[in-house]
């Protein structure tokens, strides 16, 4: 099957100090060297800590940002370099929903003119038919209707993201990047939206990059998970392999993190000491050995490729013989 | 579908939309609705005042000349010519309040579009546009309008442009610290992920949200331009006789200040009163539109 979107050694540096004439200018290597596809119909999930890019990732797929270097397809499509007016059309066919509810709404405009920014921006449609959109849209998101008369901020945080993912999906677009859309929101209220976009995806037949560190509800959502750190990707497999025989020390930290919903369950947990280092001044080698319970000297040679450990099981780690401890999925 | 539908009943955090409140600060504010009240009275005066009086404000009377006020037939007395004052303060308003009105609204123009570039593209284009801003407000506003005005032809229209071409960089400097902190919003990047162009993006969602101020700073800058108006007709270079605006009518009455003092009172009056109306809408306006202001 060919992937919908398809992303070749992704790099993109942020140039950060120097001066006037760019002397002493050093790089934040937000995305190092990113490679993976998604399939069409799939959830893949991006997780990791503050700091590992998976925000940049997500933007710059989406071509928010210009790549320093790599390339990204969009449904075959090579789309690194298209300038802005080039992207407008692909704009119908990949969407942004984003993490907080309350700045990305603009105050100042009702529901209603929210949700129809697409139709208004892409042209072609007649205030009667970007009425009936907009109804249709609502009513498919779980809004009612006299809530497309409300400014944002009469609206709960839930409701928010609503309109925010009515206003990503109403152009019918194929590709989907949750930027953590779940996590500015109540507990109470993450599920119901969680469950929304699922029902969107399989009747849209949406295909999703979801962006998130909440372990719980990547989970239940993914078919496959992606774990960055420090730029890189450490390890990508499907969702039941990765919980059970994680191959990556960082990927195992980061489970027994997550708390489990189990209080009789005792298992070991992991500590990883100190915080992410640097982007600006990543370690040498392996980014993740000043943190490994497993690192040797050997690891501060030279970056680790992702390499195929099961079929579909990438990691990135030049130790293949540790033992590394699971989550138990039942 | 009920396990998506949030069944909360319809909560909304504020209650009011914002609107409202801001209207309700507004009423409380008394010399801002003084001044809007005096700012009505005047405007409508101006319009429709010389439909009204018998007197035509060219018409020279030379039997009454210097009548004083609240004697005879001319309510607020005649001028050395004989013409009617009130007649005369009447069309002198219309030329004065529509300069004014021009002049902030060219400004306005000028201001939010040059503030709106520095502040979206930021970088070299800004920083640039920015110094020229600096580099204009280093130039004190009288001086830079009277040697712009010996400059040039004096004229309505000319007057307005000078005028407008010294009040924009203050609108520009509040719109570009407005722009450059609400294009890192969001709601700016959603529009740009859904294919908007930087004018859409700037004048559609950014702007509408930097309002509050700028409608201050219009409010503000039609004060200013009534006064800078007055100072260079006063001065000779502005709006010339016999079109009557309240600066001139000032210049004329220098010479009569012992005789005929109405004729530098009246004038002055007006001015005093139009200006002081609008700082004081302006304030109203600011205390009303900013939400830290929010108490109860």
């Amino acid at each position: 099957m060919t992937p919908i979107l398809d992303i070749q050694n992704l790099r993109k540096w942020f140039p950060v100090g120097g001066n006037l004439f760019g002397r002493n200018r050093r790089q934040v290597k937000a995305l190092d060297g990113v490679s993976f596809s998604v399939r069409p119909g799939e959830i893949l999930s991006v997780v990791g800590e503050s700091g590992s890019g998976k925000t940049t990732l997500g933007r710059t797929v989406l071509r928010l940002t210009e790549p320093t270097d790599g390339a990204i397809r969009f449904e075959g499509q090579d789309i690194t370099h298209l300038s802005r007016r080039a992207l407008r059309p692909m704009r119908r066919r990949m969407q942004l929903v984003f993490q907080d509810p309350f700045a990305s709404l603009n105050p100042r405009m009702t529901v209603e003119r929210i949700v129809a920014t697409p139709l208004i921006i892409q042209g072609g449609f007649s205030r009667a038919e970007r009425r009936e959109r907009v109804a249709e849209m609502l009513r498919l998101v779980g809004l009612q209707p006299h809530h497309a008369e409300r400014h944002p901020h009469e609206l709960s945080g839930g409701q928010r993201q609503r309109v925010g993912i009515a206003r990503a999906l109403i152009m019918n677009p194929s590709f989907l990047v949750a930027d953590e859309p779940v996590s500015a929101l109540d507990v109470s209220i993450q599920a119901q939206v969680v469950n929304l976009l699922l029902e969107l995806k399989e009747k849209l037949g949406l295909t999703i990059l979801f962006i998130a560190h909440d372990l719980a509800v990547v989970g239940h959502i993914s078919d496959r998970i992606a774990v960055m750190y420090l730029g890189r990707i450490v390890e990508i497999a499907e969702t039941a392999a990765l919980f059970r025989t994680p191959r990556h020390p960082y990927t195992e930290a980061l489970f027994s993190a997550a708390p489990v919903p189990d209080p009789t369950l005792r298992r070991g947990r992991i500590l990883l000491e100190g915080d992410i280092p640097s982007p600006l001044n990543p370690p040498s080698g392996c980014a993740f050995r000043t943190r490994c319970r497993f690192a040797e000297a050997a690891c501060a040679q030279e970056v680790p490729p992702l390499r195929e450990v099961a079929p579909g099981h990438l990691a990135a780690c030049r130790r293949g013989d540790i033992a590394l401890q699971g989550v138990l999925e039942s | 579908m009920s396990s998506t539908t949030e069944s909360l009943p319809f909560t909304p955090e504020e209650a009011a939309p914002p609107r409202n409140t801001a209207w309700r600060r507004f009423r409380r504010h008394r010399l801002a609705m003084l001044g809007a009240a005096v700012i009505a009275v005047l405007v409508l005066g101006s319009v429709l005042g010389p439909f009204v009086i018998p007197y035509d404000e060219t018409y020279i009377d030379i039997l009454h000349r210097f009548a004083p006020p609240f004697a005879g037939p001319h309510v607020l007395g005649t001028d050395e010519l004989g013409r009617d004052m009130l007649a005369r303060l009447m069309m002198g308003g219309r030329i004065s309040l529509a300069v004014a009105f021009t002049a902030m609204a060219i400004s306005m123009v000028i201001g939010i579009s040059v503030g709106a570039i520095a502040g979206y593209y930021g970088g070299v284009v800004g920083a640039a546009l920015m110094r020229l801003v600096d580099a204009v407000l280093c130039f004190p506003t009288i001086f830079l309008l009277l040697a712009l005005a010996a400059l040039v032809q004096p004229g309505l229209g000319s007057i307005t442009l000078l005028i407008a071409a010294t009040a924009w960089m203050e609108v520009a400097r509040i719109v570009e610290g407005q722009i450059r902190a609400l294009r890192e919003r969001d709601f700016a990047v959603a529009a740009e992920v859904l294919g908007a162009s930087d004018r859409y993006i700037v004048f559609r969602e950014l702007v509408p949200n930097a309002i509050a101020p700028i409608v201050v700073s219009a409010t503000l800058n039609v004060a200013k331009a009534i006064l800078l108006e007055s100072y260079v007709s006063f001065l000779g270079y502005g709006i010339q006789p016999p079109v009557a605006s309240w600066g001139n009518m000032l210049n004329n009455a220098q010479i009569y200040l012992t005789s005929a003092p109405w004729l530098a009172v009246m004038p002055g009056l007006f001015i005093t009163l139009a200006v002081t109306s609008f700082n004081f809408l302006g304030d109203g306006l600011r205390d009303a539109l900013d939400p830290r202001m929010d108490q109860p």
